[in-house]
């Protein structure tokens, strides 16, 4: 049996000037970056800063009104990279949704659930695909047929990335993949992905509000505030403490946890 | 500085706790739900502590049985749970087996607790100055322009730059830090000896949190309440609190001083810190948390 095809991915991400505006307020403004292939890049911010907004775009669940999304590069047998909208790009493109309680669907077996896309892009062969994609996330067979409420957080959250993996992609979304674990299974989950990577060369797009969580598992990460774009820098410009910016600065102290003698002057 | 800081804070905790009886003692707490096969699972499995007018944290991960603790104090658990103690006692009132009314009048009074989410924990069809004066009125005789003269000074107290104006607002029209800081002011009016603080920033960004514990701790020094912060988040609470619980299915396995997180002997302390990624340190694959069954025993 022939594994993951994606080793030959070479599919590069390219926002430019994106823009997406929602009844009026402007979620997302003038975000550029590249997302070289097999790259890991981080998007990190506050609530309302539009990071996931820029996530959603990526996909096409937000709608981008001004701007252009492009994959460039090749794609194994392909023959161009696919479009925006289409369901080539879908396919190369997956998503993992921030709160795995809430993405996935209750009445569905985890069966189900992971047969389903593979049933939209006509990938036969579901049998082997279900089996081989839990045995990746560290599931096993013996959840093939539960159903959502019968599994843990961090299970769950396997599933979803599962689900994501099973058409294998060759660039994965990630919206705050671990913010709804604890800290044990954040780990788990966190090493998991690492590995994924690892062993298919996956491009990884990541949001998250924790600067450790993103510098842990990206190379680059790109600051937003308020639907602007702060700062784009390298990982372990961050972890070495080489920002610049005063709001990425204020992002890293917050993170350091609560400091009496600074935060209140008593 | 960091040092000198430190030490006036030991000196005033200690000069605190030697002064005045614990508010609260806590002596082999447990609550257990009914199971689902008959029977009961107990979440708090014989939880002891006092609390004196410290800041005392609570850490544990989901199911541990800290928030449960929390609610056991203020009388909020589930009707069909059983709570059993040797002993539950806030400023000599036996909780346990007090009248219903005497529960009430302590409730909201004289113990508070601060929920983790203001978008379900304010009441969504109540502006924020008429919930506050609620709480207000609920403890206290007042007219009704000194209420809202107290109300205004509380949201003020919480660093609410126009409490006049937020004073109208619905909860929907509030950003969630405006709202924990609603909730905080409103906990507070009916200056409680202790608050229970259920994950109050769990639900904010980082830098909001910062925000909203200064003014805890600001409170807690200006006012030398108690307050319990229940917390997954063991790097937040070890910087903030006096004292730490950490709680592993339903026990306190460990506790531990201010900023003593370090020192923590317990392995699933030390591998809950362990399995956190920091910031300049990389650490690939990260520790992950190999739970013992004899931690649970």
């Amino acid at each position: 049996m022939s594994t993951h095809q994606n080793l030959g991915h070479s599919l590069e991400l390219k926002a430019d000037h994106l823009r997406v505006v929602y009844d009026g307020f402007v979620a997302v403004e003038d975000a550029c970056f590249t997302v070289a292939p097999g790259e890991s890049f981080g998007i990190v911010g506050e609530s309302g800063s539009g990071k996931s907004t820029v996530l959603r775009a990526l996909c096409g669940l937000a709608k981008a009104e001004a701007g252009t999304i492009r994959l460039t590069g090749t794609n194994g047998a392909d023959a161009g990279p696919p479009l925006p909208g289409s369901k080539a790009f879908r396919r190369q493109v997956q998503m993992v949704f921030q709160d795995p309680y809430g993405s996935l669907h209750p009445r569905q077996t985890v069966d189900r659930i992971l047969a389903e896309p593979l049933a939209i892009h006509g990938m036969g062969d579901a049998e082997t695909r279900i089996e081989r994609a839990l045995d990746e996330v560290g599931l096993g067979t013996g959840f093939r047929f539960r159903y959502p409420h019968q599994l843990s957080g961090g299970q769950r959250q396997r599933i979803a990335i599962a689900r994501a993996l099973i058409l294998e992609p060759a660039i994965l979304l990630l919206d705050e993949p671990t913010s709804a674990l604890d800290a044990s299974v954040q780990a788990e989950v966190l090493n998991l992905l690492d590995d994924l990577r690892r062993q298919r060369n996956l491009t990884f797009i990541m949001v998250s509000h924790d600067l450790a969580v993103v510098t842990h598992l990206c190379d680059r990460l790109m600051v937003m505030q308020r639907g602007k774009t702060v700062e784009q820098l390298a990982a372990t410009d961050l972890a070495q403490r080489r920002a610049t910016n005063p709001y990425t600065l204020s992002l890293m102290h917050a993170s350091a946890g609560f400091r009496r003698g600074t935060a209140a002057a008593t | 500085m960091a040092c000198a800081t430190h030490w006036i804070r030991k000196l005033t905790m200690t000069d605190t706790t030697a002064k005045t009886a614990p508010l609260l003692v806590v002596d082999d707490l447990r609550v257990a739900f009914p199971a689902r096969g008959g029977g009961m699972t107990e979440a708090v499995r014989g939880v002891s502590f006092t609390l004196g007018r410290e800041r005392l944290g609570i850490v544990g991960e989901s199911g541990s049985g800290k928030s449960q603790t929390g609610r056991a104090i203020l009388g909020l658990t589930a009707p069909q749970a059983r709570i059993s103690a040797r002993r539950l006692e806030f400023g000599g009132v036996d909780l346990l087996n007090c009248t219903p009314q005497q529960r009430r009048a302590l409730r909201g009074g004289r113990i508070a607790m601060v929920l983790q989410d203001p978008k379900f924990s304010l009441n969504p069809v109540m502006t924020i100055g008429a919930q506050i004066a609620e709480t207000l009125l609920a403890h206290t005789r007042l007219s009704k322009a000194e209420a809202r003269r107290r109300v205004l000074a509380s949201l003020e107290s919480v660093r609410i730059d126009d409490p006049e104006r937020v004073y109208k607002l619905y909860p929907h029209e509030v950003s969630g830090g405006m709202g924990q800081r609603a909730m905080i002011a409103m906990m507070l009016i009916a200056e409680p000896d202790i608050l229970i603080a259920d994950e109050p920033t769990s639900a904010l960004d980082v830098t909001v949190q910062l925000q909203v514990l200064a003014i805890l701790d600001a409170l807690v020094a200006e006012r030398g309440m108690g307050l319990v912060l229940i917390s997954h988040d063991l790097r937040l609470v070890s910087s903030f609190c006096d004292r730490v619980l950490v709680m592993y299915a339903g026990r306190v396995v460990e506790e531990l001083a201010a900023g003593g997180l370090h020192e923590a002997k317990h392995p699933y302390t030390r591998g809950l810190m362990a399995c956190l990624p920091q910031l300049g340190q990389s650490t690939h694959p990260l520790a992950t948390l190999d739970r013992q069954p004899e931690w649970a025993l």
